[in-house]
């Protein structure tokens, strides 16, 4: 369609158009995404190869003390003057190797199978009987990841040893003098700032984030569960049973059908908890920040307040006004003057879910509300000046001017909502608890969705290992999503236009 | 015409304000029967009528002196240790992220872009993944079941909650930087005299919300502190006070502590608001 064939058409004809486009996109952009991995994946490989290479030449061309950093950590910056910084590349070395030979090699040696020794009873003579506790599959597989994590560590430090030794080697050579210490703390307000500032953070998240994540990952491919559970008992590797378990109608009817079953619900959920709480709160802000509305903080206040509550105060009251002899109920007989039951959470599926969809509308509406507000005031005036000198109309203007600025700015934002949504514990956890229970699934209700399924897996029944292989799926869902939305979106693409 | 312009335009207000009258009572009307109940005097959990009959104080002094209950349901400490954690976690947080977004928005180094996607996939796990993990760590670290083990979880993470900071930052010209520089200004000294000076709004937000998160969490904390009920935080307490064993003697506490963690959680978000959205407005144009 040429752009003169495009100008032509009215607006639904427009909207008809995009969308199309944009779903006929949507191949080309996975692919483009998983291309985008491929490339990522070739160059690392690339990467490593000139570090081989790299690592190889500086041997040769290295003098005996650097040649030496090659075992020995920090010798190369000693030889050269460089005290503090040998020094600390040294004792790092050592460190390492006192946590591997009296901590971690314990741990890390069973790796490969989790432990053998269960624990069992042994008799002292013969006659006494004693419990022996055996092997721990659990901090083996934990103090396995941490010891690889810091082993990962380590081998960053070896290369910067080697490369630090090379370099003041080529500095002598030339000349010139290592920088003192008190020029590296310089450096370190200065040029090499970002290192200052990020480095507590990283070490925080690495250890509280990274570690535990890795771990869980590993998890999903274990049997952990109930009959496997440490210390009593092993568990040890299973491949993909876990994940294979969830799509297998036949041997794993029960669970096959709770995930799928889920799984749709959890999406019906996200696309219309994100959808009506941005068109409704759209409209929300719009009248609230129409021109002639008085008021307007004291609107904007009374709708923000469900937000200032914290949620399980509001959730849980919700919960409580929405039984069969609550407030709702209360207020409804009072209103007909017939005695109202209506079991809002307890019956049926169908009427639960619809509840937990619009109770959602009730708590998360003001956090549209408080955004678009932000947004709509930004609009700048003279759009709308010009606009008016025109002589648009107000309808005009709203489909032209505040509509398109409103998506732009906010569609990273819904995507966000949509991702949040498919995590939103709390609403379906305090409101319905996953309720109304039923038998045919495993471990879950009518309105639970995945994540609540994968609290109730690792909190109720202790299946360790289902649950992580689940969280892995919802995982790779949420992350390939944001992944290319947040890539493709304007405002990482020029991230400097406003600055 | 002009007249039934006017017209038209003030029978468009009327609706409007009809229809945000009739929402606000929806969206209050929960916390006017929380506050009504928490002063209610008889009955146990649930009476069959909106307004109490009897009006009393005797639910909140019996929830700060522990009157006729439960040794384990005590809500003074719970306050306390809530307080406690979420100053510290606040302190830690703010700055942890104050850092990590300037990093991101002002200095320029390699693997920039790739931190901060590395960032954003992590945000995306479901969260109480990790926490069986988290929660054997600080086993082995000796740190289960007290208040320490709250405050590293909950500002450990802080640092990945940069996006807001790094917008509102992103849009303080350059210019500021350059002429800095120019004068000799390293990129510290840059940080601490010059941009943030010129970020209150957002540091207040970072603030706020940091001191918030403790008082309304409950997952992580319950989870971490199991049945030592002395180190409780509010939420977890008062989600204790509903469960079957004590609801039916307590449900009216449960109302009347819902009340005082709500009110000054309250006050200090419709401040926070106010920074919320001049920092968004400012760091928010670009989305």
């Amino acid at each position: 369609m040429t752009f003169v064939e495009y100008k032509q058409l009215n607006p639904f004809q427009r909207f008809a158009y995009n969308f199309k486009k944009f779903i006929l996109n949507i191949p080309h952009a996975v692919v483009s995404f998983f291309k985008a991995i491929g490339r990522a994946i070739v160059k690392f490989f690339t990467g490593v190869g000139k570090g081989f290479a790299n690592y190889g030449k500086t041997f040769v061309k290295g003098d005996w003390a650097t040649k030496l950093s090659y075992l020995i950590f920090g010798v190369g910056d000693l030889h050269k003057g460089k005290y503090y910084k040998g020094i600390l590349f040294f004792l790092s070395e050592v460190l390492y190797i006192l946590y591997m030979v009296f901590f971690g090699w314990n741990y890390l040696k069973d790796f490969g199978t989790l432990g053998v020794v269960k624990a069992h009873t042994e008799y002292i003579n013969g006659v006494i009987p004693q419990t022996v506790p055996g092997d721990n599959s659990m901090l083996i597989l934990l103090y396995s990841v941490l010891s690889i994590v810091i082993t990962v560590v380590v081998f960053a430090i070896y290369i910067a040893n080697i490369k630090d030794a090379y370099k003041h080697q080529i500095m002598i050579a030339n000349g010139e003098k290592p920088t003192t210490l008190k020029a590296d703390v310089k450096d370190f307000l200065d040029g090499k700032y970002h290192i200052t500032l990020l480095s507590f953070p990283v070490l925080m998240i690495g250890i509280f984030n990274i570690l535990p994540l890795i771990f869980m990952i590993l998890i999903a491919f274990t049997n952990y569960d109930m009959q496997h559970l440490p210390p009593g008992t092993l568990f040890t590797w299973v491949g993909f049973d876990n994940l294979a378990s969830l799509f297998n109608v036949v041997d794993s009817a029960r669970r096959a059908k709770t995930f799928i079953e889920l799984t749709e619900w959890t999406l019906i959920w996200a696309v219309a908890a994100t959808f009506s709480n941005y068109i409704l709160g759209m409209i929300f802000a719009l009248m609230i920040n129409k021109k002639g509305i008085k008021f307007k903080a004291l609107w904007r206040t009374l709708f923000v307040i469900t937000i200032a509550v914290p949620q399980f105060v509001s959730l849980l009251l919700m919960n409580q006004m929405l039984q069969t002899n609550g407030a709702i109920n209360i207020l409804l007989s009072n209103i007909t003057g017939s005695n109202v039951e209506i079991q809002f959470l307890n019956d049926s599926a169908f009427l639960a879910r619809m509840t937990v969809i619009i109770v959602n509308c009730w708590v998360g509406i003001p956090y549209t509300i408080l955004s678009m507000s932000g947004i709509l005031m930004n609009i700048p005036e003279d759009l709308y000046e010009s606009a008016r000198i025109d002589g648009a109309s107000p309808v005009k203007t709203f489909t032209k001017i505040t509509l398109p600025y409103m998506l732009f700015v906010t569609t990273p934002q819904l995507i966000t909502q949509f991702v949040g949504n498919i995590n939103n514990f709390n609403v379906i956890f305090l409101l319905t608890g996953g309720g109304p229970s039923t038998h045919e699934y495993y471990q879950a209700g009518q309105t639970d969705i995945l994540v609540t399924w994968l609290f109730n897996l690792t909190m109720n029944s202790q299946d360790y290992g289902l649950a992580a292989a689940i969280g892995i799926l919802v995982f790779i869902v949420c992350a390939t999503l944001s992944l290319i939305v947040y890539n493709s979106s304007k405002s990482m693409k020029d991230e400097e236009a406003f600055s | 015409m002009i007249k039934s312009y006017k017209f038209r335009r003030h029978l468009a207000n009327g609706f409007i304000y009809l229809f945000l009258i009739v929402m606000g009572i929806i969206w209050i009307s929960p916390f006017v029967y929380l506050v009504m109940h928490s002063f209610r005097g008889e009955g146990m959990i649930t009476v069959p009528y909106l307004v109490p009959h009897e009006w009393t104080l005797q639910n909140y002094i019996d929830l700060f002196t522990g009157a006729g209950g439960n040794a384990q349901l005590n809500f003074p400490r719970w306050f306390l240790n809530t307080f406690v954690v979420a100053c510290f976690s606040c302190v830690i947080s703010t700055v942890s992220v104050l850092m990590v977004s300037y990093a991101f928005s002002r200095l320029r180094f390699k693997a920039r872009k790739k931190f901060m996607n590395v960032g954003m996939i992590l945000g995306m796990f479901p969260g109480f993944m990790t926490m069986i993990a988290i929660y054997y760590l600080l086993k082995a670290m000796g740190l289960t079941q007290n208040l320490v083990a709250l405050v590293i979880c909950y500002s450990c993470g802080a640092g990945l909650g940069f996006q807001i900071s790094k917008g509102f930052f992103d849009t303080i010209p350059r210019a500021l930087d350059e002429a800095a520089t120019i004068d000799g200004a390293t990129k510290n000294q840059i940080f601490w005299r010059i941009i943030l000076p010129m970020s209150k709004p957002i540091v207040v937000y970072t603030v706020l919300t940091s001191f918030i998160g403790p008082w309304t969490d409950f997952i992580l904390a319950k989870i971490i502190m199991g049945d030592k009920r002395e180190n409780y935080t509010v939420a977890i307490g008062l989600q204790l006070m509903q469960q079957l064993e004590f609801k039916n003697t307590y449900y009216k506490q449960f109302l009347a502590g819902s009340v005082v963690v709500a009110v000054p959680i309250t006050l200090l978000f419709l401040k926070m608001q106010k920074y919320y959205v001049e920092g968004v407005t400012a760091g928010g144009v670009k989305g």
